[in-house]
């Protein structure tokens, strides 16, 4: 009976609270400080101070750049990912694993190599680059290259998010809409869209917070020009070198709060999965 | 999206054309040469494309000069920096994600949703923010900083500074990959083990961890992968030293600077190199791993 109350390790309140305790205390130290840090130097020169450092010319430019590049970005690879999950999670075919495995390239591969890669190519000595400047068409040191590597980057969000969910949830649904005579886009709309919603939100979500966060990649393809290809993270890191610690900040906490709304979009999304869970037990749990 | 609309009267009017692919069932489906189509132009036009010029460009060096870049003292440095800063980092991140995983699976307490919720913020958060940041607070007159500098502890501008950033930016993985197998874990054999009057230490080693080391390791292995190639949060914390605290993916980014392309391009084929196996055989091992689970 001593056991009544005990049947799973780790139970003994001691036990428990003295690793809770520990996680808190790890979590506030290196999550919850370093976030309230990065508002806690933006605002250290009181809220007109921010204001200013984030109404001058050269950052509302580079707010307005990264704002275009996730306007480009977050559409192509919400088809692309779209596509990818219902081609590897509908079909059989040789290769299908080997697709699978591919997308998550841009995971494994540094920013630094992801950003190289497409300067090799399509710099002006390279090979695709040098067939372009031909035409006087140049795409890197200018946006389109900033585009096309934040697209590497962040592809593998969106299918990611929907292959273990579409996988899961099985093609029995819309294999009875053929039947019955739905059309190829009628059956998308109707039937699998509903289902991946949340999942597809999400991807995007996180696709849109890397695309205006990517650093490294950027950083190589961008050349840096002040107020011309500079992104909100190079112009972070470009006041950071000028000493000007505030208003590096002041950006940052632009992204820091394009950061947070993603982490609330995930609860937000995890919340209605659980729910539809509950409802119907057959589909998957959150996460 | 509108191009769907176009597929639809060849597609779903061909429900036998999939046979010629040769390829069991599922061919019922509206979509296949579209979706596919899509997809193979994708990945060859934004992944394979690119990874095949850079072989092109390392191969017009000739394997002389490639390995003299390669070997360069300094590079051979920067590769040893890099992995044994990504190896502490990620084996921080296994003990501490471990601790993450269990603690939010099993106990019930308060600002649990909150801890959850910013478990992610790492992957959320860019990478340059979280250089300054980590640089900010640890550095000499930090928060963090004066506390460490009292201990006699440097963090910034050394290759600590490096393991830190390196652990900050890739905490998520393996709690994320530990979790769903600690939540799917039935409590039988551990009451089981309980009742028969093991320890708690003893359930653990021999009931609990056998099931979730496979997921620890995967865990540890991405985050190890992803510290590797990690660039925006180290450049602003690890004070970028020759011999010292320079990682690779930075060596690559200064030969660019020099406009060496090619030497650039060699050091980059090592890193992508490297990555792409540890890539290949994570992948692989979730795939032994998954089917060894679901034929119990």
């Amino acid at each position: 009976m001593r056991r009544a109350q005990h049947n799973r390790i780790g139970d003994q309140p001691w036990v428990k609270w003295l690793l809770v305790g520990l996680t808190l205390t790890l979590a506030v130290l290196l999550l919850l400080v370093p976030l309230v840090m990065i508002f806690a130097q933006a605002f250290s020169a009181g809220v007109a101070g921010y204001i200013e450092n984030l109404s001058d010319s050269i950052t509302l430019h580079a707010i307005g750049l990264t704002l275009l590049v996730a306007a480009l970005t977050v559409p192509l690879n919400l088809v692309f990912g779209t596509a990818l999950a219902w081609a590897v999670t509908r079909f059989n075919f040789p290769g299908r694993k080997l697709l699978i495995t591919l997308i998550d390239i841009p995971f494994a591969v540094s920013p630094v190599v992801a950003g190289l890669l497409y300067l090799v190519l399509y710099g002006n000595n390279g090979w695709v680059g040098s067939w372009l400047s031909d035409y006087d068409v140049q795409l890197m040191f200018a946006w389109p290259g900033i585009v096309m590597v934040t697209v590497f980057v962040t592809c593998p969000f969106v299918a990611r998010e929907l292959i273990p969910l579409m996988q899961q949830q099985g093609s029995e649904e819309e294999e009875a809409a053929v039947v019955l005579g739905a059309s190829g886009w009628r059956l998308f709309r109707k039937i699998t869209l509903p289902n991946i919603k949340w999942a597809l939100i999400y991807g995007v979500v996180l696709t849109n917070a890397r695309a205006v966060g990517e650093f490294g990649a950027v950083s190589v393809v961008s050349g840096n020009i002040r107020g011309e290809t500079n992104t909100l993270p190079l112009h972070v890191e470009l006041l950071y070198q000028d000493y000007n610690i505030v208003g590096a900040f002041a950006s940052a906490s632009l992204l820091a709060g394009i950061a947070v709304l993603t982490l609330a979009v995930k609860g937000v999304v995890e919340w209605h999965q659980s729910r539809e869970t509950v409802e119907t037990p057959s589909d998957r749990t959150g996460a | 999206m509108t191009s769907r609309q176009h597929s639809v009267p060849q597609s779903s009017g061909a429900p036998f054309g999939g046979r010629l692919f040769g390829s069991r069932s599922k061919r019922v489906l509206p979509g296949f040469a579209l979706s596919l189509g899509i997809s193979l132009f994708f990945v060859s036009l934004v992944l394979l494309l690119p990874i095949s010029g850079l072989v092109m460009e390392t191969s017009g060096m000739g394997w002389a000069r490639f390995w003299q870049v390669i070997t360069d003292p300094r590079v051979i440095e920067s590769y040893k920096v890099t992995l044994w800063t990504a190896l502490a980092a990620s084996l921080f991140n296994g003990a501490f994600g471990l601790l993450l995983a269990w603690v939010l699976v099993r106990y019930e307490f308060p600002g649990k949703r909150l801890v959850d919720a910013m478990v992610d913020l790492p992957f959320a958060l860019p990478t340059a923010v979280a250089g300054i940041t980590l640089a900010g607070l640890f550095s000499q007159n930090g928060w963090y900083g004066q506390w460490l500098a009292q201990l006699g502890i440097d963090v910034a501008f050394t290759p600590l500074g490096i393991v830190v950033a390196m652990s900050f930016t890739s905490i998520p993985f393996v709690v994320r990959t530990v979790q769903p197998v600690l939540e799917d874990m039935a409590p039988e054999d551990e009451e089981a083990a309980i009742t028969l009057g093991a320890t708690d230490l003893r359930v653990f080693r021999q009931v609990v961890f056998p099931a979730i080391w496979p997921a620890l390791v995967t865990g540890i292995a991405l985050s190890f992968t992803r510290s590797l190639g990690e660039f925006g949060a180290i450049i602003f914390i690890a004070g970028n030293m020759p011999y010292v605290s320079e990682v690779t993916s930075l060596m690559i980014f200064i030969r660019l600077q020099e406009f060496d392309y090619a030497a650039a391009s060699a050091i980059a084929s090592v890193v992508l190199l490297v990555s792409l196996v540890l890539l290949f055989s994570i992948n692989l091992w979730q795939a032994r791993f998954l089917r060894r689970l679901a034929g119990r």
